[in-house]
């Protein structure tokens, strides 16, 4: 157990009398990509809340690198499916939010290679209602990248995009976890979402929700969805899902 | 396609459809005005032409500046005091719930009171000098820039404080980066009523007792031989000005950092 990064153990929530999560527990390895599906409303978002840090447990802990996790921190950075950047500050200004010790030119510096690895290289002074949808996703990724957190936390973070976007989005964030290492919780309905990215995929039941199935994905990357154990195993996690 | 019932296709205005129609109303109002007057002969309600000669006559001995000056200045003292006093405590009610739920039912009930009703005591307490305005003023556009901003800061969207709160930064920071941009299209908003508010009121409060402002140059006007021209004149003053003053807290809507709320 001491390679794990984050350790849930037996958790609960409630919303007055309605249970939403009930006893789940699971680990995750340090540098691991674990993608989260289950059906629409099972409490998948209040999931990753709460092991983001913003909403509690009734009952149950989460530890993080061994030590009792109390609220939001830099280390685990969410990304939400409406998007929170800030539409007050520039692409550039969103970026050196988060960044502080190091003199402004610096951070200035840090922010200008994030933008371009996100290829928004040419955007840095832009306002965010300039941008598109897609290009939007690119700042909030890259405004969590900047910090360099340790864990992100995804909630469907393409679920507003086009399908193509969508793809495109996928690839680029494989692209860049090959080149920073992160360990990543994903909440996704998208069944090939999570094959494509993950390392492993919990299945959750409807609510009040529970791990129903764990399903490991040894294929590598670049993963190809037409690989017959790609599809082998989306049909085996849309059985789970009822389909 | 071809245009679309109900205007739901946005056509785009050009100059010539925002100029050209405003510009031929105003000149068929004055044109009819003219008629009437010219018809029916009234001694007293003057034509068009004699209230710009009045005003002429007014601008060039130079009492119309000083009357504009003196409400423009009770104006400018009566906000900028609502306005220090406004943002600073909308900001804090904002976002402290026990003040809010403490002061905010005092301000609800002081709020619909017409501020033409404070003019009893602004003369008792301020006498009839030029306080007294002042303090109108501050009365009138002090709770509208208080609600407007309480009500923007209790609206901020949850996500961006959320996020805030993800990139652990300092409170100072979140107040200055966060919760003030996001405040801000509210703060104009505000103003913007303040502002109004403001205007109205100075003239209404110019009538009593003073003995400059463009409130009291219409009381004056009238009680000095019916020189209605001039009532009139100052009439149409007071709704450019109002107009302008309008028009200079909107330019504030163009600033960058508050143009994400109007953009759609």
């Amino acid at each position: 157990m001491s390679d794990s990064k984050i350790v849930v153990d037996a958790i609960s929530k409630s919303f007055g009398a309605l249970p939403v999560i009930e006893r789940v527990s699971f680990d995750v390895r340090d540098g691991e990509f674990v993608a989260i599906v289950g059906p629409s409303g099972c409490g998948k978002s209040t999931l990753l809340n709460i092991l983001a840090g913003f909403e509690r447990p009734d009952r149950g802990t989460i530890k993080i690198d061994g030590a009792e996790h109390t609220g939001p921190s830099p280390k685990g950075i969410l990304i939400s499916q409406h998007g929170s950047v800030f539409p007050w500050l520039t692409v550039q200004e969103n970026l050196m939010f988060g960044l502080s010790g190091s003199s402004r030119s610096e951070q200035r510096a840090l922010a200008d290679r994030y933008t371009a690895m996100v290829g928004l290289k040419g955007f840095e002074a832009a306002y965010p209602h300039e941008l598109s949808g897609g290009m939007l996703k690119r700042v909030e990724l890259a405004r969590a990248f900047v910090v360099k957190p340790e864990i992100l936390y995804m909630d469907e973070p393409f679920s507003a995009l086009d399908a193509l976007m969508s793809l495109r989005m996928q690839t680029e964030l494989r692209r860049i976890l090959e080149e920073e290492r992160h360990t990543v919780l994903l909440i996704t309905h998208d069944v090939e979402e999570a094959i494509y990215l993950a390392d492993r995929i919990l299945v959750l039941s409807s609510r009040p929700t529970t791990i129903q199935t764990t399903l490991h994905v040894d294929l590598p990357h670049p993963r190809k969805l037409s690989d017959p154990r790609a599809q082998e195993l989306r049909e085996t996690i849309l059985k789970e899902l009822g389909l | 396609m071809a245009q679309s019932p109900g205007g739901i296709v946005k056509q785009p205005a050009t100059s010539l459809t925002r100029i050209v129609p405003p510009v031929l109303v105003i000149a068929l109002l004055i044109a009819v005005w003219w008629i009437v007057v010219a018809r029916s002969d009234s001694p007293i309600f003057p034509t068009p032409w004699q209230v710009v000669t009045g005003a002429w006559e007014l601008a060039e001995d130079g009492t119309l500046w000083e009357h504009i000056e003196a409400s423009l200045l009770r104006v400018g003292v009566g906000f900028g005091l609502a306005f220090l006093v406004a943002i600073p405590l909308g900001l804090w009610m904002g976002w402290v719930s026990g003040a809010y739920y403490t002061l905010n039912p005092l301000f609800q009930m002081l709020r619909p009171i017409s501020p033409i009703a404070w003019i009893p005591i602004a003369i008792l307490w301020f006498g009839i000098g030029d306080l007294s305005p002042m303090f109108l003023i501050f009365i009138s556009s002090v709770f509208p820039m208080i609600v407007q901003t309480t009500a923007g800061v209790r609206t901020i969207d949850r996500r961006y404080l959320r996020a805030a709160a993800n990139f652990g930064v300092s409170r100072w920071v979140l107040f200055r980066r966060v919760v003030i941009p996001a405040v801000l299209p509210e703060i104009i908003v505000g103003m913007r009523i303040g502002i109004g508010v403001a205007w109205l009121v100075v003239v209404a409060a110019e009538m009593i007792a003073l003995r400059s402002g463009l409130g009291y140059l219409i009381m004056d006007s009238r009680n000095a031989g019916n020189r209605y021209d001039l009532v009139i004149a100052s009439m149409i003053i007071i709704g450019v000005i109002g107009m302008l003053l309008d028009g200079a807290t909107r330019l504030l809507e163009r600033l960058k950092t508050v143009k994400w709320r109007y953009v759609r």
